[in-house]
């Protein structure tokens, strides 16, 4: 979710296999560099996959470059890594935060196979997805204060990760 | 992609590694398939005295579920030459991505502006290499040397050459409009109008079409890209107050970490 001048990216914390849960503090978001975070639903080795590549490529890059990337650069790489695998996909939905030039907050989901959606206020992902579209678009005010902000988007996770068997143990949320 | 160098960016084109693996998941129904995003789509195009005229909604569909409610279905290819996508989200924006570069490289190689047929080309070639497996459903429009050009693209490869034109779920209900009121030599305000009132009535007749209206007007030399053209979907009844909380949530433990 989009804040003033930041951004909130949350998780829930449980991985299982269909009805059991195998932990109760897994870790799903991930960071690429100092303003720039990823979180990955689905699939857990696909998600710790495409994770690894894309470290790779990003140190790759920085290696070459001589800076961290850009957001918006990251997510047509994120994009491309995953359409490339278009008629055999990973089963891995990323969501993409990060601040780009004049800390201006950019946030993108895609689907697996990489359709981009850029959103101003909010993005979503994973099993509870439906019910985060309705809390989100209730409880989003444009322009809040990180307090603000975290406040919200735990209120948004929580309550939609409650009304999902497959998603719960609590959130983590990154505010940067 | 090969075992030695996992990482390394491939050549390009498709990769079909995790398909074997991704059968046995779904033979053995641990994880469901997934949904893909579609843009079922009202896209419209229309030829009028100057040029051409390209319409689209803006809703981008999961399932049942509007996950974008303002996307972007009017593509760039060239300067002179815009392309409606409707069908797989990331098949329309990769298919319209690379065919736009290749227009660019053959730019820069003829030293002259692109031509519609050239698009059409490139575009119906990829897509029937696929045989319709990249489930794209294309309307292309553009004014160039020999005049203005409207083209639609099927998923498979075959391509249609028409005064005016509609594609997606809400073809039929754009195609309503277009068939009663289109007549040769519209001007632009004529256009635009009737472009508008044919994506209105996609976006409110058809359930995978909806939100805002796009128009695209390309002219000799020209274009003008009225993105949120109309909205006649605004949200009404916003509470005033919205939904505060109090500072505390519970059980949390805060750690502020400062960047090395």
């Amino acid at each position: 979710m989009v804040g003033k001048n930041c951004f909130a990216i949350a998780s829930d914390r449980r991985l299982g296999v269909q009805l059991q849960t195998i932990a109760t503090d897994f870790q799903r978001i991930s960071k690429i560099h100092d303003r720039l975070f990823i979180g990955l639903s689905g699939l857990a080795t696909d998600s710790q996959t495409l994770y690894q590549r894309l470290v790779f490529r990003h140190k790759l890059y920085q290696l070459r470059e001589e800076r961290d990337m850009k957001p918006e650069t990251f997510a047509s790489l994120v994009s491309a890594l995953l359409y490339e695998k278009r008629f055999g996909p990973y089963f891995c939905q990323p969501v993409i935060a990060g601040l780009s030039d004049e800390d201006k907050p950019f946030i993108c989901t895609m689907d697996s196979i990489g359709a981009k959606e850029l959103a101003k206020d909010f993005v979503v992902a994973g099993t509870a997805g439906e019910s985060l579209y309705g809390a989100c678009e209730a409880m989003f005010k444009p322009d809040m204060e990180p307090d603000e902000l975290f406040e919200t988007v735990s209120q948004a996770l929580l309550s939609s990760v409650d009304r999902d068997c497959l998603s719960g143990w609590g959130g983590h949320v990154y505010i940067v | 992609m090969d075992n030695a160098n996992i990482g390394i960016p491939p050549k390009g084109g498709f990769s079909f590694d995790l398909c074997r693996r991704n059968d046995m998941l779904s033979k053995k129904g641990i994880v469901p398939p997934p949904s893909y995003r579609k843009t079922g789509t009202t896209i419209v195009g229309l030829i009028f005295q100057n040029g051409v005229i390209l319409g689209a909604d803006t809703r981008a569909t999961a399932g049942s579920i509007v996950c974008d409610k303002n996307c972007e279905k009017i593509h760039y290819m060239a300067p002179n030459i815009y392309c409606c996508g409707a069908g797989t989200a990331a098949d329309t924006e990769a298919v319209t991505d690379m065919v736009s570069s290749q227009l660019q490289l053959h730019r820069y190689h003829t030293g002259r502006e692109s031509r519609v047929v050239t698009a059409l080309t490139l575009l119906k070639s990829n897509l029937f290499k696929y045989q319709g497996h990249v489930q794209a459903a294309l309307v292309l429009g553009g004014v160039d040397a020999t005049g203005p050009h409207l083209h639609t693209i099927y998923p498979h490869g075959s391509t249609d050459t028409l005064p005016f034109a509609t594609m997606g779920s809400g073809s039929l209900a754009a195609m309503a409009v277009f068939e009663s009121k289109y007549r040769e030599g519209l001007t632009k305000e004529e256009g635009i109008s009737l472009v508008c009132e044919a994506i209105c009535s996609g976006i409110f007749n058809d359930l995978g079409s909806g939100s805002n209206v796009d128009i695209c007007v390309i002219t000799k030399g020209d274009k003008e890209y009225l993105r949120n053209h109309q909205l006649p979907n605004p949200r009404t009844y916003i509470s005033s107050k919205g939904y505060s909380f109090p500072k505390k949530t519970e059980g949390t433990c805060i750690t502020k970490l400062f960047p090395t």
